[in-house]
Order: structure tokens, then sequence, then C-alpha cells
């Protein structure tokens, strides 16, 4: 198994404005390991999207390389900051949809997306359509989405973002749940993860690994080893450990 | 026939409040008609200026009888039928590849907006001129009235597809033909259908437009051969016959709809 999935170097991008141009992200460099869940925070602005972009190949560095160890085009799991999701499709349809981008026969694509189903705990719900779900449940929709194909990473931009504190609380316990029933991934490894977020507690609940970017134009500031023990529970948040790292990255962000 | 889209807009969607309404427009029809066989009695019109509904209908069975309604409302029907599809798919062509293209929109836009401001009422002679007095032109004629609210609502409904869903098939390495059948088609067909019903309701104003000009068969004939010879029943059935004609194909347009956009009505099964 290789030592790092995902090495990224000198990462700059620059979006045109006319203006001599806006620098999203700085001179970025970092590398993730296979397994590894890594969270990006950062101030708005930060270019934490945009560096989640790039790392999907939905957008091209203005100078730098992103390297993945698997090969050119890894498979992505993208999850968005809205679910995103196909309205004229049902749960089951939009579940399965990377599996028919990919050509996979309708029998075993069907098979998978009923185990995600059941994975996300929509059980039920396969044909309702997404006006019909609230936040959290098309959120999960989402997930269960950018896990079917099995990616090689997955990204996940402010998931949780636009859902209230409880809801959001309980998909950051089933995210962990689903991270860890996903092991052992096809080569015996994990899932590796990304994911973008504005929220101290949701980093330090979920991730190994905390990069803060500076504001515009975005560079690491600090990046965080979480040591706190798996499987991580409410009660952890009100440990001084947790105090203490969550302090670090606030400073860090400022 | 639900002929009314904005019951849906309104957001009256669950059956359970809308109070069933189907007797409305039959009552209304017949009021209507009572009203006006009881002012043709009164004020001793002539039939020649309105002919009474009585007599619209003895009219519409003689010339059912004779064939001749069958045989033009089939050459009308032909005409918007091969007029729509032909406008339609020109139009919805032209439209993704607007939409698609800045470069190409630049292009063309201004003389698609240009041609619209010409009444293709003034231009229909010419283009018999240009192209002979048979069917083609009539076609053609339909076609170009159909074209525009199309190829608008095709360009409108690419354009609004949700930039995050295409952002969703890229990451997917979706090919283009794959992000135009999993995305773009069914994301645009709302808006697309909707534009086809306006189109499929004009059809029939170009068929007439056509038929009035080149006069050798069709319903259009058949009003303008009614107004020569002073039988203005016959225009009446000739009138009533492209009514029908109209809201049988935006039925059919609504047929789609209901068919392909289940996912947007709440009464779905």
């Amino acid at each position: 198994m290789p030592e790092t999935l995902l090495t990224a170097r000198d990462l700059t991008v620059t979006f045109p404005d006319g203006n001599g141009g806006l620098h999203a992200l700085g001179a970025v460099s970092f590398s993730v390991a296979p397994q590894e869940f890594v969270c990006v925070i950062g101030p708005s602005g930060s270019g934490k999207s945009t560096l989640l972009r790039v790392l999907a190949g939905l957008i091209q560095p203005s100078s730098g390389v992103v390297d993945y160890a698997c090969g050119s085009s890894p498979r992505i799991g993208f999850v968005f900051q809205q679910a995103n999701l196909m309205p004229w499709r049902t749960v089951h349809e939009n579940i399965v949809l990377p599996l028919e981008v990919n050509g996979e026969n309708a029998q075993s694509a069907n098979q998978k997306a009923q185990e995600m189903v059941d994975l996300v705990g929509l059980a039920g719900f396969e044909n309702a359509y997404p006006r019909d779900l609230s936040g959290g449940m098309a959120q999960r929709v989402a997930i269960a989405r950018a896990l079917i194909h099995d990616p090689d990473i997955l990204l996940l931009d402010e998931p949780f973002g636009s859902l209230d504190a409880l809801t959001r609380e309980r998909m950051w316990m089933e995210l962990s749940r689903i991270w860890q029933a996903r092991r052992p991934h096809r080569d015996g490894s994990s899932k590796t993860v990304i994911m973008v977020t504005h929220s101290i507690s949701e980093a330090l609940f979920l991730a190994d690994r905390v990069l803060v970017l500076t504001a515009r134009p975005g560079k690491i500031r600090l990046d965080l080893t979480v040591d706190l023990p798996r499987p991580r529970s409410d009660e952890m948040r009100y440990t001084p450990h947790f105090g203490k790292l969550a302090r670090q990255l606030k400073d860090a962000i400022g | 026939m639900d002929i009314n889209p904005i019951r849906k807009l309104e957001g009256f969607t669950n059956p359970k409040q809308i109070p069933h309404t189907y007797w409305v427009a039959p009552l209304t029809a017949l009021i209507v008609v009572f009203g006006w066989e009881l002012t043709v009695r009164l004020m001793h019109l002539p039939t020649i200026i309105l002919p009474s509904p009585i007599q619209v209908l003895e009219r519409f069975g003689e010339l059912l009888v004779s064939g001749s309604l069958m045989k033009s409302t089939s050459a009308t029907f032909i005409e918007i039928v091969l007029g729509l599809l032909a406008g339609s798919i020109t139009a919805t062509l032209l439209g993704y590849f607007i939409a698609k293209s800045h470069l190409f929109e630049r292009l063309v836009s201004p003389f698609l907006v240009a041609s619209q401001a010409v009444p293709v009422v003034a231009i229909a002679p010419l283009l018999f001129i240009w192209f002979d007095t048979g069917m083609f032109t009539k076609v053609l004629i339909c076609a170009l009235i159909v074209f525009f609210p199309v190829l608008i609502n095709t360009v409108v409904g690419i354009r609004a597809v949700p930039q995050s869903l295409h952002e969703l098939m890229r990451s997917l390495r979706a090919t283009r033909w794959q992000i135009l059948r999993h995305l773009e088609i069914p994301a645009a067909l709302p808006v697309f259908l909707g534009g086809l019903r306006i189109g499929a309701t004009l059809s029939v104003i170009g068929a007439v437009v056509g038929e009035s000009v080149s006069l050798d068969s069709g319903l259009g004939l058949m009003i303008t051969q009614g107004r020569g010879g002073y039988d203005t029943p016959q225009v009446f059935v000739a009138v009533f016959t492209l009514v029908g004609l109209a809201l049988s194909l935006y039925g059919i347009v609504l047929l789609l709809e209901k068919k392909f956009l289940a996912w947007q009505d709440i009464n779905h099964s």
C-alpha cells in the first residue's frame, strides 16, 4: 500500500476578474495518506471549496500539480453543500447514477444501491422523490451516491452546512459510522476522505488531521493531527484535550 | 381535459383540496350555445351574418356526409403534424447549440430575433412565389410559426440546468453524451414541453395561413370558400374543426407532460 494516496504540490488558482486576477489559492502543498480523514477549515473565501474542486479535477489549477497514487483519473465521490440530487430521479435512481455513468449492469447496480440505501438508513424511501425528503435525508442520499461506485477518495464540501444544528450533529455520527462501516475497502484499506468545513467541532469530531487555510489567497497555516481516540462520542467534546485542540484551531483561523 | 396549467402553479395540487370542476367547461359551453341561439332568434340575424348553432350543426352534417370535411381536415392535419415536427426538431437542435455556445448565439440570435418581427402572414405570399404552391410551402409556414417558442424554451431550459449538477456529472467523468442523456434532457424537459405546448397551438394558425394563400386544400380553403360563397355556416364548421384540432394537439402535449413529468406532480402514485 502506498504511503500517500494524494499529493498536492504548490497549487495556486487564480480566477480571471479583469483586474489582475483573483487569487483564490496560493501555493498549497500537502499529502494525504490512504484511509485518512482530513478536514480543511478556514475563514470564508479562503479557497476551501476551490481546493476541493481542484482535487476533484473540476477546476484546473493555475500552477502546481495533484498526484494520485492510484493513477491519473481517480474515482471521485463528491458531496456538495446542497444535496444536489436530480429532482426527476427517485432516491434509488439518484444513488445508482454513478454506476450508470460507469456502465455497470443493472442487476449488480441495483444490488449495490440497495446496500447503500440500507447503509445510510433510508430503507423504505427508495421510490421517494427528492422533494419529499428532509434536508438530512437528502444529504444521506448524496452520501450514498458518492460512495456507491467505491471511489478512491471521498470529497465533501461543507456537506452539513445547510442543516440545522441537531441534524448536523446526528449526521456527524452517521458519517463516522458509514466511514468505518465501509472498511475494508476493495484493496483492504478504508475510504480516504477530505472534507471542507467551517465548524471546528465538526472537524475535531470527524478528522484524523485538520488543515487550516488562511484568508485569500489560501495557504496552509496549520496542519494539526487530531489524536482523539475512536469511536468518538458526544462526551469527548467536553474534555480538556478537545478544548485544547479547538483552541489551537481557533487561534490559527484567527 | 385540463387545459389550465396555472392550477398546477398556484399550488392547488392536493386532489382532496380541488373540488370536482369537470362540469364547469361543458356547462359554460352549453350556456354560450344557448345564448347564441337566443341572440340569433331575438335579433332576427340573417344566416350570412351569424348562423344559429342549429344551422351550423346542419351544415356540419352535410359536409361530413359529403366527405369534404374529412378531406379538408386530414389535409390540414398532415400539414400541421409535418410542420410541428419539422419546426420543433429544427428549433430543438438549434436551441441546444445556442444554449451551449455563446459564439454561436452571438452569430445567429440577431437574425432570429429580427425574423420574429416579420409577421408570417406578410411573407407567406413571398414563400409561395419562391417555393411552389404545394405542400412544402404550407409545411414550411407552419414550421416557421412553431419554431420560435420551441427554440426559446429549449435555450432557457438548457441554460437553466444547475451548474452544481454539471459539476456532479463531471466529477463522475461522464461523457458529453451521458451529460446530455442523464442531465440536460431530463432537466430541460419541463420548460421544453412548455414551448412545445405553445408551438402545437400556433401550428394550427400556421397551417391556415398557408392554406389561405395557396387556396388548394384544407380547412383554410374551406373558410375562404365559405366566405366567398356567403356560406357563413361553413366558415363556422371549419373554425370549430380547427379549434378541435388545436385542443387535441394541446392535449397530446399535456399527456406527454403527464407521462414524463410525473416527478413534478404531487399526485403521482
